[in-house]
Formats: structure tokens, C-alpha cells, sequence
């Protein structure tokens, strides 16, 4: 039995972050409920038993604006169309702001099993600046609501490179998330993406310059190491076995299929998206997509990917391009952008904050 | 035709004098054109001649005028290139006319170049007609003007006609003094053939026209005709002249005409300016004298930025060639900038408008090294060499003498800048000869300089210098013993040939270490860093870093968007390939340019 992901996209949100590029519209009750039975159209659609799906994600815009029983009716779909793992991992993307104790046991009754919380970062006047609606204590009552819920994994994002971040904000959030019941950071420089509100100059020239962001990134990755976060890509840490199996599938060339417009798949020898048309997507019987790739998953693809864990790349799969590699490597080990032990070639901390460089030096 | 009514002139003229102007007027004035065909400024044919407001390749027009004595007369107008890079090509248009109108601003007054000229007709003993132009202009100071003309040239100019081209203002009296004061041609046609090439092009149905000037005897369509420096023989197909617009084919020329001949001649090569045309089965004694093969005197590698364009480099320059013998090129390969042409040129204009022309009507994108002058380099061993290429530079520890070409430089400007001058040639290693006084506010300044400390942004500082005012003017000199060494540019420690050059030993290192600060600006930070070192033999005389990057990382692959990472690392790599690999180390184009670009 073949191994698949599931990946919903939730585009509501409550209020739009001014940096966040991602597909949402603005949050009304009935919107939801079209678009969840559209989603469940789209569930049957793609129904095939002979498929074990082990992890389900559900990514946003704001999925903890699904109520339980909306999330339930999905699951539900879920397991009917296709063979759901016992042991999958299920993720839901919430903000604070939308999470208090009968929701979280609610969702944990449906069958999420893993929280990916967007706190952010521990310093108010931080989150002011991101425009989130929630505070530092917040979060932490929310985390702690979670735990008290039942929830056993749990990941928080946090933001790096925010304007007059200190080496010492960094510090003061890192220490203080990793002090929570959680098991997993997503760690992330902020960059301002084209056509966001954050897509300006007075908030560029505020942003930290490219040294100082590099050395707020190592800082960090070196503080979650001590706390037990351990780097496995470049922007992801973990307690032991806490790492992202969903999202590992997208980094090993695994396996997923994306439902609702803006979602990505990789099904079937394919690569494919949906519109970022929420209308199309609900009044369509099925979502229309257009493939991006027809050939996914070669060598150059692989390898992309793989640079970007922290196991990275193993020389006996590079086939004929080791020799040409290999050739590369001690200059780049000698710059301290990669470790090599004989056969694995991975990246280090700054290699990882050079990776697009790195790995289209080396693969490219 | 009847030879007294024959007037064969040129005109002689300051960039912007009105030139062009006049000579449309004369031909408008001549009805050699009807005026509803005039295009400004028709002489000139190339669009880089009507931009840069100066002629590059001479033409020559026949006119019909009937003057106020009642008679008809012929005018052939001869158009001289202006720059002193063509100042062989100028001579030998002076020695196809018996005079020379020079057309002076009412406002500027005699610049250097029309000085060099002026005198250039004078020693070719051709009548000098001064015209004082732009009268129209309220700046405008003909009296004073005049008076300069007789005191700086010492020609009578005090009833030159006050003209303003522009305006069409006078012209008759211009046409009316080169029909009293011209003296027409003598030449007797019965003698054996004698006629002087003074231009040539190529035309793509009757192969290479040379314009000639009959000295002496007759040349017949169908005569065999022999050209006596390259020895090449060809039957005459069409002899004529040109009217404004085109060839017309007359069968003859004589004795005291201007014209032209086509004998299906296939190569410019073999039509020197300045060789004599004569009859090849009744040849004349001796060839006209005067005549010298046009060497080229700077030196530059032209490469196309794009590696794959090297044969349409090729086919560009060997077109341009076809028109203009004093272009000269051969394959030469540099390791960083790959497979281009060594380029030889007559100076540095005769460069830009080379470049500027393969880049405009070739449609091609170049990178050219720093231009280089011959140097002379006698080794111990006796022998001699001739280096135009800095990477032939020979070992030190051979080189007995080395020696570089030398210029005479004339410069004329308002006496105000006299102080600026001097500094600027003082530090372009200028050995001082005299300076005159041409009137109370103006002066003539005359310098021995190094030719190649000139051959790069001389002319630029000097009328920066001198807010535009300064004027100049050169003429080869000949070597003289210099301390000369070959500087290297090293990146990542590997020697980046296309960026070696030769100087003087005083000026290495204040060169070298603008360059490396030059290079450091411009060449981005990469994945490693980029040590930037110049060298002398193996003496590192200047180095800069250009620190590794520090960040190039797209944190989130988020919802499985992959394509969009992976087309962003392909669209990196496709940016890279616009940058020249030196090895390890990745060079923009603009890196290149910018080193060439140094302000001194």
C-alpha cells in the first residue's frame, strides 16, 4: 500500500497579516461551510482505498476557524475515501486568538493530533509590528491550554530579522517558548514578499541588514540547540522524534495531495496547483488544476531538497553527477558552508543561511 | 571642359562650426539639390556622424554654379573628416583641391583643430578662404574674430564674408569669393594618367569606388589602369562623379576633375588613400608624392559578451573593414573574456565610433579591454619587438630598453584654465615646450605627452577642466625610452589577462590601487570571497576583499510549492550566466567596464 499526505487549505482569515503572502479571504460563516463541502467533494473525487494516508495537514489562512465538527466532517471524509493510517499525523495551523480550552479539546476530539501555533515571537511590540492579534501571555496560555487538552505535539512559529530585533529579544523568545510544553520551532526570517503591505520601503529600511540577520539566525538555531530544538532543516527544530512528517514528505520527494485553491500536490508523477480562486474552487464539482511540473522529482530536485535537511545528501545518490559534486566540496567545506564525512554531504548553520548559493553552486 | 572654370575646394571647420550647415547651403544654393529633397546636413551619410556632429569619411559633391560674371562653373566640394585621427585622410583631401574655405564661429574663434588644419592647407599651398559663421548668434563677434584669423593664421580675413548657414544668410557671397579667389586647376590632359586616391568605399554591386583627383592626363571607361603603391591592375567600368544623391557615370575624367571610378575592384585594401592612379600601357614617370601606408596606432580587445556571437563579430568587422582599410583586427584569445579580436585603430575616436558601430548596426554587446599603444621593447639579445597586447609583454629580466610612443600635443583655451592644464599634463607625465599668447584672452599651449596617457580619457578631463573651453589637437612624434612595467590583476589568485596593461613605473601603484577598489565595488558578493590583488612580476603592490555573502536563503518551502523554489535556483543560475566565470570567481560585465572607466 502506497504511503500519501493530504493538504487542506483553509483560506479564511479573521484579519490578514501584513507580511503574509499566503491565499486568504476574509472569514464569514457561510463561505465556510460552502467551502467545506467542497472540500469533501474534492476528497471523494480523489478517493482511492489502496492509499495509506499517514499525514494530513491542514494550512492557511486560519484553519482553527473551523469549528470541531467541520474539521470532524473531514476526517470523517478522510478515512472513508482512503485508508487512514491509525498512528497519522494530523496537523492543524491555529492562531491564539482563536483557540480557548473547549475548542482545543473539540479539535483534539476530531482528530488533530498536532498543533502548529503561530506565536511568533514572546515580545509584544514585536507581535504589534506583525499585526497579530494575540499577546505573548496569550500564546502561552494557549500552549498550555493545548497541553491541558491532551495535545502532545506541538509546534510554534517564531519570526526572525523583525525591526530593532536584538540578539537579546531572540533570546528572551527562544528561551521562553522553549520553556513550554511543546516539541517543535519553526523558525523563519521574515522577508517581505512582493505585493504585501510589508512590500515598502519604510518597512525595509527598518529590517535588519543582511549581517545582522545572519547572525540573529545562528544565535537562534544555536539557542534551540540548547534547548533541545534540533536544526533537521533550515528553518525547522525538534525535540527527538517530534519532527514534521508531513512536512517531510515535501522535502523527500513524498507523495501529496493538496485540496483547495492555492494548494500544491505531487501525485502520481505529477506536480499540480489550484487556482487561488476560492468562488472557483467552491462552485466547481471538482478543483481545476494546472500541472507545474510533468517530470518531478529529478536529480536537481532531489538534491534542492535534500540540501535543505539537516541529514542532507547522500553521495551514492547522486549517480552520475557525484564526481562533478565531489569536486566541489572541499572548497566549500574549507568556506564552512557544509560538513562531509566520506558519503553524506550536509549543510551547516551557515550553510544553511547561504543554501540557494550553496546548492546551486553545488547542483546547478 | 575648360579647366579656368573648374574651383576644387574643401571646407575646414571646428566641431559645431556649421560645416555640414554650409555645405547643405552651398548645395542648396547650387540647386544640386532641389530643396524640398534636402535632408539636414546631407554630406554626412552615417548616423553616428550626424549624432556626434562630425564627419568621418570624406565625400565629395560636383556642383553647377553660375556665378554673377554670367559664366557657369563647376564646384567640386570636397568633405574633409575633422578629427585628428583622420589627419592623414585630411591631407590627402587638401591635395585633391586647390582651396579651402574655413569657416570660423563668430562666437568660440579658432579652435585647435582648425588651426592644425588651416596650416595643413597652407602647407599644401591651397588658397584659404575664411568665413566667419553663426553671425545670427547674439554672442556673435565678428570683428574680433577677424582679427584673430590674421593674427594667429596671418591671412587677410577683414572682408570675410559674415555668413550664418543656418539662417542661409550670405551664401552668394561665400559661392562668389570661391569663384574670384580659388584658382582653378591646372593639369594637362594629354600627359600620361596621374590621379590621387583620396577616398575609397565599398559598394555591394560595383565593388570598392575610389574617389580620386585627376592631376594630370585622362582616364576612359574600358582604359587599364594600374595603382602604383599595391601594383594592382583593373579595367576602368565607370568613370563620372556625384551629384548630391548619387554616382553618375560619365565615361572620363580629366585633367582638374574630381570624381570617381569603379573597376570592379574587390578589395579596399588595395585602394590606399593617397596611392596614385595611373594609365597601366602609358604609365607616368613617378607616383604623385605624399603617400604613406595608415598604421594604426591604438590597440584594444573587442569581445562579444556573449561567447556565441564570436562569429557574428567576425562578419561585422570584416564589413566594416570593407569600408574603412585603417581598421585592423586578428583572433586573439584571453582566458577570461574567451575568443575576440585584437583591433588596431588610427586613435581613440576612430575606437569609439568603431565600437559604437558594431554595437549599434551589428546589434552586438562587447566587452573591449583597456586600449594600449605600441611600445617598443629592445631585449638583451638585441632583437626588437613591437608589443600592442600587454599579455606579450616580455620577462623583465630580458628587456633592455623600453620605449613608448610620444605626441606632440597643441591645446588652445581661454587663458583662465591655463593653470588647470598644466596640471593635468604634468600629471600625465607631459614634458612642457611653449605657450603663446593668440590674442589678450586666449592661448596655444604645446606639450610632449605620452601617447598613452592620452589615449584613454584625456580629452574628457581636459574639457572638464576647462568647462568645455580647451580644444586640442596631436601628432605622433615617435619613441622615446620610458620606465615601463606590466601590471597584473589577479582575482581568487588567478591572473585575469584581459585587465593586464602596461605603465609607467610612477603611476603603477596609485593605478593599481584604484582598480582594486573599483573592482571591489563591482564585482558582488558571492558564495566565497573574492581576493583582489595587483601585481608587479610577482609583487603584490595593492589588494582588496570582496567579502563572501552572507545571506541567500529562502526560509520557507511551504504547502509543497516547490516549482516556485526551484525555478528561483534555475533563474539564479541563468543570471550567473550573464557574469564571465574567471575560474572560481564570477565577473558582470560591468566589472570589466568599470576598470576601463577609471577617472584619473
Amino acid at each position: 500500500m502506497k504511503s500519501l499526505g493530504i493538504y487542506i487549505h483553509v483560506p479564511f482569515c479573521g484579519k490578514k497579516c501584513d507580511y503574509c503572502d499566503f491565499y486568504s479571504v476574509n472569514y464569514s460563516k457561510t463561505a465556510v461551510q460552502d467551502y467545506v463541502d467542497a472540500v469533501l467533494r474534492n476528497i471523494r473525487h480523489y478517493s482511492d482505498t489502496e492509499q495509506n494516508v499517514d499525514t494530513v495537514y491542514f494550512g492557511g489562512g486560519t484553519p482553527s476557524l473551523l469549528s470541531p465538527w467541520q474539521i470532524e466532517m473531514v476526517m470523517d471524509e478522510l478515512s472513508g475515501s482512503f485508508s487512514l493510517d491509525e498512528d497519522a499525523e494530523i496537523t492543524l495551523e491555529a492562531n491564539p486568538s482563536t483557540l480557548n480550552p473547549d475548542k482545543l479539546s473539540g479539535l483534539r476530539n476530531a482528530g488533530i493530533n498536532r498543533l502548529s501555533i503561530g506565536v511568533q515571537s514572546m515580545i509584544d511590540s514585536e507581535l504589534d509590528f506583525l499585526g497579530r492579534t494575540h499577546s505573548a501571555e496569550r500564546a502561552e496560555k494557549t500552549i498550555l491550554d493545548a497541553c491541558s487538552a491532551g495535545f502532545e505535539n506541538i509546534s510554534c512559529d517564531l519570526m526572525i530579522a523583525l525591526p530593532e530585533q536584538t540578539s537579546y529579544n531572540i533570546a528572551y523568545s527562544v528561551n521562553r517558548l522553549s520553556a513550554l510544553p511543546i516539541q517543535h520551532i519553526s523558525a523563519y526570517i521574515l522577508k517581505t514578499e512582493e505585493g504585501t503591505p510589508f512590500d515598502c520601503d519604510d518597512i525595509k529600511n527598518r529590517l535588519p541588514d543582511d549581517d545582522q540577520t545572519v547572525a540573529l539566525y545562528l544565535q537562534t538555531v544555536e539557542l534551540l540547540e540548547k534547548n533541545g530544538f534540533m536544526q533537521y532543516e533550515v528553518s525547522n527544530f525538534a525535540k527527538n522524534g517530534f519532527e514534521s512528517r508531513h512536512n517531510n514528505r515535501y522535502w523527500k520527494c513524498e507523495d501529496y495531495i493538496g485540496i483547495g485553491p492555492s494548494a500544491h500536490s505531487c501525485y502520481k508523477g505529477k506536480r499540480f496547483a489550484v487556482e487561488r480562486d476560492l468562488s472557483g474552487f467552491v462552485s466547481g464539482e471538482f478543483q481545476q488544476t494546472y500541472v507545474t511540473d510533468n517530470a518531478p522529482c529529478g536529480f536537481e530536485e532531489t538534491a534542492m531538497l535534500r540540501l535543505r535537511l539537516k541529514e542532507g545528501l547522500l553521495l551514492s545518490e547522486t549517480g552520475s553527477h557525484r564526481s562533478e559534486i565531489e569536486k566541489k566540496l572541499p572548497r566549500l567545506e574549507r568556506a564552512g558552508y557544509i560538513n562531509f564525512d566520506g558519503e553524506r554531504v550536509f549543510l551547516t548553520p551557515q550553510g544553511f543561511v547561504m543554501s540557494n548559493s550553496v546548492i546551486e553552486y553545488l547542483i546547478f | 571642359m575648360a579647366n579656368e572654370k573648374i574651383r576644387n575646394f574643401c571646407i575646414i571647420a571646428h566641431i559645431d562650426h556649421g560645416k555640414s550647415t554650409l555645405a547643405d547651403r552651398i548645395l542648396e544654393k547650387t540647386e544640386t539639390v532641389a530643396v524640398r529633397d534636402m535632408e539636414d546636413q546631407l554630406l554626412d551619410n552615417m548616423d553616428i556622424e550626424r549624432e556626434r556632429g562630425i564627419t568621418i569619411k570624406a565625400r565629395a559633391v560636383r556642383l553647377k554654379y553660375t556665378a554673377q560674371d554670367g559664366e557657369d562653373y563647376i564646384f567640386n566640394l570636397i568633405d574633409t573628416p575633422g578629427h585628428v585621427d583622420f589627419n592623414y585622410e585630411v591631407s590627402r583631401s587638401l591635395a585633391a583641391c586647390e582651396g579651402a574655405i574655413l569657416v570660423v564661429d563668430a562666437s568660440q574663434g579658432i579652435e585647435a583643430q582648425t588651426l592644425a588644419n588651416t596650416y595643413l592647407a597652407i602647407e599644401h599651398d591651397l588658397e584659404v578662404v575664411p568665413v566667419v559663421n553663426k553671425i545670427d548668434l547674439p554672442s556673435a563677434e565678428p570683428e574680433r574674430v577677424c582679427a584673430e584669423v590674421e593674427n594667429v593664421i596671418g591671412i587677410p580675413a577683414m572682408d570675410a564674408p559674415r555668413i550664418s548657414a543656418k539662417m542661409g544668410t550670405n551664401i552668394e557671397a561665400v559661392l562668389e569669393k570661391i569663384v574670384t579667389d580659388i584658382p582653378a586647376p591646372k593639369g594637362d590632359t594629354e600627359k600620361p594618367l596621374k590621379a590621387l586616391i583620396f577616398d575609397s568605399y565599398y559598394d555591394s554591386y560595383k565593388g570598392v569606388i575610389i574617389y580620386v583627383r585627376v592631376k594630370e592626363g585622362t582616364v576612359r571607361v574600358g582604359d587599364s589602369i594600374r595603382l602604383m603603391a599595391t601594383g594592382a591592375v583593373f579595367t576602368v567600368v565607370e568613370a563620372g562623379f556625384m551629384d548630391a544623391s548619387s554616382l553618375v557615370n560619365n565615361g572620363m575624367l580629366e585633367a582638374g576633375e574630381v570624381g570617381y571610378i569603379a573597376a570592379s575592384i574587390k578589395s579596399i585594401g588595395d585602394t590606399q588613400v593617397g596611392d596614385t592612379v595611373t594609365n597601366n600601357d602609358d604609365p607616368c614617370d613617378e607616383p604623385l608624392p605624399g603617400y604613406r601606408k595608415v598604421n594604426p596606432m591604438v590597440f584594444s580587445g573587442i569581445y562579444p559578451a556573449d561567447g556565441a556571437k564570436y562569429g557574428d563579430l567576425r562578419e561585422a568587422l570584416e564589413k566594416l573593414q570593407l569600408n574603412d582599410a585603417s581598421l585592423s583586427f586578428e583572433p586573439e584569445t584571453s582566458v577570461a573574456l574567451g575568443f575576440g579580436f585584437r583591433c588596431g585603430f588610427l586613435g581613440l575616436l576612430h575606437m569609439e565610433i568603431i565600437q559604437e558601430r558594431l554595437e549599434r548596426e551589428y546589434n552586438l554587446d562587447l566587452i573591449t579591454t583597456a586600449p594600449s599603444v605600441i611600445y617598443r621593447v629592445t631585449l638583451t639579445s638585441g632583437e626588437v619587438q613591437y608589443i600592442d597586447n600587454p599579455t606579450n609583454y616580455p620577462d623583465p629580466a630580458l628587456i633592455q630598453l623600453a620605449e613608448e610612443p610620444m605626441v606632440k600635443a597643441d591645446i588652445l583655451s581661454p587663458s583662465e584654465f591655463v593653470g588647470n592644464i598644466m596640471e593635468l599634463c604634468q600629471d600625465r607625465r607631459g614634458i612642457f615646450k611653449d605657450m603663446q599668447y593668440l590674442d589678450d584672452t586666449r592661448v596655444s599651449l604645446h606639450y610632449e605627452l605620452p601617447l598613452n596617457e592620452i589615449v584613454y580619457d584625456f580629452f574628457d578631463v581636459l574639457k572638464s577642466r576647462t568647462k568645455g573651453y580647451a580644444s586640442f589637437d596631436y601628432e605622433m612624434l615617435g619613441y622615446s625610452p620610458s620606465k615601463l612595467v606590466k601590471l597584473d590583476i589577479l582575482l581568487n589568485g588567478d591572473v585575469v589577462d584581459a585587465l593586464s596593461f602596461i605603465i609607467h613605473t610612477d603611476k603603477a601603484y596609485g593605478r593599481a590601487r584604484k582598480i582594486a577598489e573599483k573592482l571591489k565595488e563591482n564585482i558582488p558578493r558571492q558564495l566565497f570571497e573574492v581576493p583582489i590583488q595587483a601585481a608587479i612580476g610577482g609583487k603584490i603592490i595593492a589588494r582588496e576583499t570582496v567579502k563572501a555573502m552572507r545571506k541567500d536563503v529562502l526560509a520557507k518551502c511551504y504547502g509543497g510549492d516547490i516549482t516556485r523554489k526551484k525555478k528561483l535556483l534555475e533563474k539564479q543560475k541563468e543570471g550567473k550566466k550573464r557574469m564571465r566565470q574567471l575560474g572560481t570567481v564570477e565577473v558582470p560585465q560591468e566589472a570589466f567596464m568599470s576598470v576601463l572607466k577609471l577617472d584619473s
